[in-house]
């Protein structure tokens, strides 16, 4: 039941303080014709209203979720105590500079530290989340090579093992998209990108490791040869959860990235995070970053790029989610860093070595952060899809991984655990996934019913999306 | 899965049917059955342009977006509407629910008989 279904006329808690300035009221004229629906509870059926909320959904708090290329890591407590500071928290935008120094102090070190960590020159903390920093990518490139006038420059190579949101970004920047098959091993063909690359080419968007989970080995050769044609190199952060600390996508020749805070760097992800998705880029990028930029010796500032591209977000991005992220890389330090993403790569290869001798690997090889397995011969022996295996995790208390992604590979799931699962939830996830195996071989029905035990049952997604409810219908 | 003798087909699982000069387009059965419950489907306009082997439109089931690709190179007469409103038709009805129908048709895909097909599919398989 909505918040709105549960109001009554008159009911409410006072939680607004009492206004201590002068009331003024809208004209006549630019008054609202019918009333705002604003829902009108006690507090405790407030709080009974978010627990109840709560208690249905499935969160990193409640138990193992192996959300494939999404790093559902722990989010540690300490980031929140930081967050929750008066000296972050009741401050305005707007204030002067010199009257927030501290705050100013806490982008300019996640600025240095993310910058150390990626191998980029200079950052920008405007973007809201991954795509946004996708775009906000895309636009530096496309700025650069107008500034170079060098406009003929209108094509994006994305491989088709990307992120859906590359290609996506890239449109919506204007460029004309490429993709490009896949090498049979998931990595970047080098045959096909040299003979797409070309004078037309602005760039190539890449995350590695690739979306299979596995690190690009001709990584080099491959921003060499867009080099060569005159493009750039963009990083999609998504998957560094496998490699910070060890590998900088500077030294990879990428020319600009963008990280996902929200999930390598431990601030929450999901029921609005919000999320952050900075972009950090090499020297000849920086004229064209978003303002603000943070500047200054003695007194820092900030300072907006003579030929900023605008304004990608209203003021400095969602600045706690910062300090959230600032805690995480100074609580883990330099030695901590590297070890978190070494032990997301164990744990994923634990993982896919415990259940290699059961479901089929779409690549079996040592992999990074995570792996893709693909449940094709499965579906073709027992009716059982890559959905059903996904909806019989929900009755185990784990969220399911990522479903039918990436494309290129049949009844995909792909499962990346993280390095904050210990060792008895990865046990106890791969003997789940074991039994859900055997019963789709011997009682293939009990998991097309999957899930009976959650608040929800198996949803008719096809109906949903064929007569989608679009606005909520009010009564009066 | 249904495969109709009167019809010729493409190896991206298209069929095809000629009839004085225009080429009416839409998916196999088995590519139906393959891709899922269909939600929603994206089509060219009349009048556009439609070359052999190149995406002309595509659908979407809950699972994914699957490109559809023209087996000739024409240009849309065209296109069926109701298929928009209704995209579980191509899942009930593959060989009644096509997509659009092409004129001036200057060349084709490598174009497959029902047999061809059959056998097509099944070493795919």
């Amino acid at each position: 039941m909505l918040i709105f279904e549960k109001s009554r006329p008159g009911r409410g808690c006072d939680l607004l303080p009492e206004c201590d300035v002068e009331v003024t009221l809208p004209q006549e004229k630019d008054k609202r014709e019918k009333k705002l629906h604003l829902p009108e509870l006690s507090e405790i059926e407030l709080s009974r209203h978010y627990t109840e909320l709560a208690k249905k959904s499935h969160g990193v708090n409640d138990g193992f979720y192996p959300l494939g290329s999404c790093t559902m890591k722990y989010n540690p407590k300490i980031n929140e105590d930081m967050a929750a500071l008066p000296g972050f928290t009741e401050i305005h935008p707007l204030q002067p500079a010199h009257t927030v120094q501290g705050c100013l102090e806490v982008i300019k070190e996640s600025e240095n530290l993310l910058c150390e960590i990626t191998g980029m020159d200079r950052m920008t903390f405007q973007p809201a989340a991954g795509a946004h920093g996708e775009f906000t990518g895309l636009l530096l490139i496309k700025a650069y090579h107008k500034s170079r006038g060098d406009e003929k420059r209108k094509k994006i190579i994305v491989p088709d093992s990307a992120h859906g949101t590359n290609p996506a970004s890239a449109a919506m920047a204007g460029f004309q998209v490429v993709s490009i098959e896949s090498a049979p091993d998931g990595g970047v063909d080098l045959e096909k990108l040299q003979e797409v690359c070309g004078e037309d080419t602005a760039g190539l968007m890449l995350t590695n490791p690739n979306t299979v989970g596995l690190f690009d080995k001709n990584i080099l050769k491959i921003t060499e040869i867009v080099h060569n044609c005159g493009g750039l190199c963009y990083y999609d952060g998504a998957n560094l959860n496998a490699v910070m600390g060890t590998v900088r996508p500077g030294d990879m020749g990428f020319d600009v990235i963008h990280l996902n805070l929200h999930k390598t760097f431990s601030t929450p992800h999901g029921g609005g995070g919000p999320g952050s998705g900075p972009v950090g880029c090499k020297s000849m990028l920086v004229p064209f970053l978003p303002s603000y930029v943070v500047d200054g010796e003695e007194e820092l500032k900030f300072v907006k790029e003579p030929q900023s591209i605008g304004e990608m977000k209203s003021f400095y991005g969602n600045f706690t989610v910062i300090v959230k992220a600032l805690t995480y890389v100074k609580t883990l330090g330099r030695e901590g860093i590297p070890e978190a993403s070494r032990n997301a790569v164990l744990n994923a290869n634990y993982m896919m070595n415990k259940l290699k001798d059961l479901y089929t690997m779409a690549y079996d090889e040592v992999c990074m952060h995570e792996f893709v397995m693909s449940l094709a011969d499965l579906k073709k022996k027992t009716g059982i899809s890559a959905m059903d295996i996904a909806k019989g995790l929900l009755d185990n208390g784990i969220h399911p991984p990522t479903m039918y992604f990436p494309l290129i590979v049949e009844e995909a799931l792909m499962v990346e655990p993280t390095e904050t699962e210990s060792k008895e939830t990865l046990d106890e996830a791969v003997e789940v996934l074991r039994k859900l195996y055997e019963i789709a071989e011997t009682d293939a029905e009990q998991l097309h019913q999957a899930p009976v035990t959650t608040p929800v049952t198996r949803m008719d997604e096809v109906g949903a999306a064929r007569h989608p409810y679009l606005r909520y219908e009010w009564q009066d | 899965m249904e495969v109709r003798a009167e019809l010729k087909y493409t190896k991206s699982h298209e069929w095809v049917k000629e009839e004085g000069g225009v080429w009416t387009i839409g998916l196999t059965d088995y590519a139906q059955s393959a891709l899922g419950d269909l939600v929603f489907v994206n089509l060219p306009e009349v009048g556009d342009s439609v070359e052999a082997g190149e995406v002309f439109g595509d659908v979407e089931s809950v699972k994914a977006v699957s490109d559809v690709y023209s087996p000739v190179t024409g240009e849309v007469e065209e296109i069926n509407e109701e298929l928009l409103d209704a995209p579980e038709t191509i899942n009930g009805a593959p060989y009644d629910a096509w997509f659009i129908k092409v004129k001036d048709v200057s060349g084709t895909e490598e174009l497959l008989s029902a047999e061809e097909y059959e056998a097509f599919v099944a070493s795919e398989e």
